[in-house]
C-alpha cells in the first residue's frame, strides 16, 4: 500500500471522502453531488466540506428530506449524461428509498435489453461503534449484496476512499460506496494525484502463514489489531482487506487460503444473511481442498443495535472476538 | 379544409396533423386489441395492462413535444412507448418473448423502452419513474439542452410517496418535467375516490407544491395536445413543472383478463360514448375531411397490425445465454473473480 501513497501527507478518511469527490469534479464537468446538507453545511459527518465553496451550487445541491427523491433523480440524471454521486446520509435510511436500489437502478440496463446505462454512486454513512441506537448504526452492506446488478465499494484507509471514490465515479455501473462511520477520524497516507483503485481488487493488508482474516471498512483495522496481539503468540495471520463486494474479490482469498489453510471471515453485518457467507460458500465450493479447518466468521448478532457503547460491544465483531476464534481454529 | 380549431396552444392543429394523430391512436387501439387477443391465446405470457382509451393521452402529448424529450411511462405504457416512435411489432414482439422484441424479452409488456427516440422506460413500481423523471429534467437544466421531461402515471400513484418527494424536488428546483395524470377512476379495482380525499387527486395536490395544475379531457387529443404544448413551453422557458389531469377511461380491465365488472354499466357506456378516436373522428368532421380518407386510414392501420402481428409471431425468441447480458455496462454479469 505505501508504494501508493504519498507518505509526505497524512489526511483523516473524512477528508478523503471530500477529496475523492473534489478530484473527480475537477476532471470530468458531468460529475455533479445531491444529498441532505452535502451544501451549506458540509455533510452531517464533514465528509463534502469545502465542495459547495470550490464548485458552487450547480455541481453540489442540497435535496430535501427526500430520499426517494434523491435517488430517483440521481437514476434520471445518471440515465440522461449526468454522473451523479448521491448521499444517503445514513446508511439504514436506505429502507427509505430502498425501491430504487433493489428495483430501478439495478434492473433498468437488463430489463431493457441494454438499451441504457446507469453511472451512479451512491454514498452513504454505514456501520456502528459511535452510539448512534439501532436506526442509525447498522452495518447494512449485505443488503446490498442482495440486489444482482449493484456494485459495492468499502473502503478502509484514506488512499482507497479516493482510489476507489474515482473508480466509483467512473464506472457506466451503478457503484453503492460505504462509508464507515467508525473510520472518519481515522487517519492515513494520502492518496497520490490521479490514484485510481480498481473496483473489485482486495489488497493484502498484512501478509501471514497460518491464518486468513478476510476483512472489510472497519473490520479491516480490527483485523490488524487482532493480527498484532496473535504474532506475540507467534500466531501468522494474513489480512485481507476486501474493498469491494461486488465484484468480489475471490482470487485473492482463495490464493491467501493457499498459503494458509484457514479462514476467519470478519463482517460486521449480521452473521444471519452476512457477506461473509457468500464468501463462505464460494470456499466450501472452489477451495475444500485447501482448508486445514472449519471455516469460521465473526459477525455482527442478530439482534437490532443497542444503544449502550457496553451492549453494543456485545454484538459487533471485536478484537478479542477474532483473536479467540483464531486460537480455537490453530488448535483444530 | 378549414384552418383548425384553436385551444389556446398558439398553434391549431390542423386537419392533416389531426388525421396523422388519429392514425397513431387507432395503430394503438389495434395493437392493443391485438394484444389482448393474443394473451387470450396463450401467446403473450405473464401479464398485460391494455391502454386501449387512452390513446388521446398519449398521441396528444408526444405531439407536443419534440424529438429529444424524455418520456417515463407505467407499466401500463405500450400507448406512450409506440406514440414515441416504437413500432407495434416491436412491441408485440416483446409481449410475446420474442428476440426482436424492444428489450430482447428481458423486459415484457410492463417495462417497454426505447432510449433512441427518448422513450425511457416503463416502469412497474407505482410512482418510482417521477422522481426518475425529475432526475432527466434535472441533467437537462444542467447540461442546458431545452429538454424537457414527462412522467406519465396513473391516477393510484398519487397516493404514493414518492409522487409527493417529485412534486416537491421539482418544484424546488424548477425543473423543466411534466407530471401527466391518466386519470382513468381506478387505481386497479378500487375506484381512486374512495382513497383519496380531493376529486382530482393530481391536480389538487400541485396546489400544495406552488405548482399549476391543468385539468383536461384525455379523451380529445387536441386539447391533450395544447394543454402539453403550454406546460412544455412553461418548462423550456425555465418556469419550472406542471401538473396535468387528463381524464380518461380503461376500454380494458386493469390487467390479463380482468373483466373490470366493478365499474357500473352507465359509467362504461358513457365514456365509450367518448372514445378519443370518434372524438377524433367528429374533429376531422368539423374541420371538412371526407368520411373517405378516414376509412383509408382504418384500413391501412388494419393491415400493420396485421403485418406485426405475423411478423412477431414469426420472429424468433431470444438466444437463452442472452440471460447472462446486460447486467453491467460491459455487456456481462460477473460479479466475483
Amino acid at each position: 500500500m505505501a508504494d501508493v501513497t504519498d507518505q509526505a501527507k497524512v489526511i483523516t478518511y473524512r477528508e478523503a471522502v471530500a477529496e475523492g469527490i473534489a478530484r473527480e469534479l475537477r476532471r470530468d464537468p458531468s460529475v455533479v453531488c445531491l444529498g441532505e446538507d452535502i451544501g451549506a453545511a458540509g455533510g452531517v459527518f464533514k465528509t463534502t466540506a469545502g465542495l459547495l465553496a470550490e464548485f458552487g451550487k450547480q455541481r453540489v445541491w442540497d435535496t430535501p428530506i427526500s430520499e426517494q427523491a434523491i435517488l430517483g433523480a440521481a437514476m434520471g440524471a445518471a440515465m440522461t449524461g449526468m454522473r451523479p454521486v448521491a448521499e444517503i446520509m445514513f446508511s439504514d435510511f436506505f429502507a427509505c428509498c430502498w425501491d430504487y436500489l433493489a428495483n430501478e437502478i439495478p434492473k433498468m440496463r437488463y430489463m431493457t435489453g441494454g438499451q441504457v446505462k446507469v453511472p451512479l454512486v451512491v454514498r452513504t454513512a454505514n456501520g456502528g461503534g459511535l452510539g448512534f441506537g439501532a436506526q442509525h448504526s447498522q452495518a447494512v452492506e449485505n443488503w446490498a449484496l442482495a440486489i444482482p446488478g449493484l456494485k459495492i465499494a468499502a473502503p478502509s484507509t484514506p488512499a482507497d476512499v479516493v482510489g476507489l471514490m474515482a473508480a466509483a465515479i467512473r464506472s457506466d455501473d451503478p457503484v453503492v460506496f460505504f462509508e464507515h462511520k467508525g473510520l472518519f477520524a481515522s487517519k492515513g497516507p494520502a492518496a497520490p494525484e490521479g490514484h485510481v483503485v480498481e473496483l473489485g481488487r482486495a489488497a493484502v493488508v498484512r501478509e501471514g502463514s497460518d491464518v486468513s482474516l478476510v476483512a472489510l471498512a472497519a473490520t479491516v483495522p480490527l483485523a490488524l489489531a487482532a493480527a498484532e496481539q496473535l504474532a506475540a503468540d507467534g500466531i501468522s495471520a494474513e489480512v485481507i482487506d476486501l474493498r469491494c463486494l461486488v465484484p468480489l474479490d475471490m482470487a485473492t482469498v482463495l490464493a491467501s487460503l493457499g498459503r494458509t489453510s484457514r479462514l476467519v471471515i470478519v463482517e460486521e453485518n449480521p452473521y444471519q444473511g452476512g457477506w461473509g457467507g457468500t464468501v463462505a460458500s464460494v470456499v466450501a465450493d472452489e477451495g475444500f481442498e485447501l482448508l486445514d479447518a472449519p471455516v469460521r466468521r465473526v459477525a455482527a448478532a442478530c439482534v437490532p443495535l443497542p444503544f449502550a457503547d457496553v451492549l453494543e460491544q456485545q454484538v459487533i465483531p471485536t478484537v478479542g472476538a477474532v483473536t479467540e476464534t483464531v486460537r480455537t481454529l490453530t488448535a483444530y | 379544409m378549414t384552418a383548425g380549431t384553436d385551444t389556446g396552444a398558439g398553434v391549431a392543429t390542423g386537419a392533416d396533423e389531426l388525421l396523422g394523430l388519429y392514425e397513431q391512436m387507432a395503430v394503438i387501439r389495434g395493437t392493443e386489441k391485438a394484444a389482448h387477443d393474443l394473451f387470450l391465446a396463450g401467446l403473450v405470457k405473464g401479464t398485460t395492462h391494455l391502454a386501449a382509451g387512452h390513446e388521446a393521452v398519449a398521441v396528444g402529448a408526444s405531439a407536443a413535444l419534440r424529438p429529444g424529450d424524455y418520456v417515463f411511462a407505467t407499466y401500463r405504457g405500450h400507448h406512450h412507448a409506440m406514440a414515441r416512435g416504437a413500432s407495434p411489432e416491436e412491441c408485440l414482439a416483446e409481449l410475446m418473448s420474442k428476440g426482436t422484441g424492444l428489450c430482447k424479452a428481458k423486459g415484457g409488456s410492463m417495462h417497454l423502452t426505447k432510449a433512441s427516440v427518448g422513450m425511457l422506460g416503463s416502469y412497474a413500481i407505482v410512482g418510482a419513474h417521477l422522481p426518475i423523471a425529475a432526475g432527466a429534467a434535472w441533467s437537462a437544466k444542467l447540461r442546458g439542452s431545452g429538454q424537457v421531461a414527462v412522467a406519465f402515471f396513473g391516477d393510484g400513484a398519487t397516493n404514493i410517496g414518492a409522487f409527493h418527494e417529485a412534486l416537491n424536488l421539482a418544484a424546488v428546483w424548477a425543473l423543466p418535467v411534466l407530471f401527466i395524470c391518466e386519470n382513468n377512476l381506478y387505481m386497479e379495482y378500487t375506484p381512486i375516490g374512495d382513497v383519496t380525499p380531493v376529486a382530482n387527486p393530481a391536480a389538487d395536490r400541485a396546489v400544495a407544491y406552488g405548482l399549476p395544475a391543468e385539468i383536461v379531457d384525455g379523451n380529445d387529443v387536441v386539447l391533450v395536445k395544447d394543454a402539453v404544448a403550454r406546460a412544455a413551453e412553461r418548462a423550456r422557458s425555465g418556469n419550472g413543472p406542471t401538473v396535468i389531469e387528463a381524464k380518461t377511461y380503461r376500454h380494458f380491465g386493469h390487467s390479463r383478463t380482468d373483466p373490470a365488472s366493478y365499474r357500473p354499466s352507465a359509467e362504461v357506456e358513457e365514456w365509450l360514448s367518448r372514445d378519443p378516436l370518434d372524438l377524433a373522428k367528429a374533429r376531422l368532421e368539423a374541420l371538412g375531411v371526407a368520411a373517405d380518407p378516414v376509412a383509408a386510414v382504418d384500413k391501412r392501420v388494419a393491415g400493420i397490425v396485421k403485418d406485426a402481428v405475423a411478423a412477431a409471431k414469426a420472429a424468433p425468441g431470444p438466444d437463452p445465454a442472452d440471460a447472462m447480458t446486460d447486467v453491467w455496462a460491459d455487456g456481462g454479469s460477473a460479479w466475483r473473480t
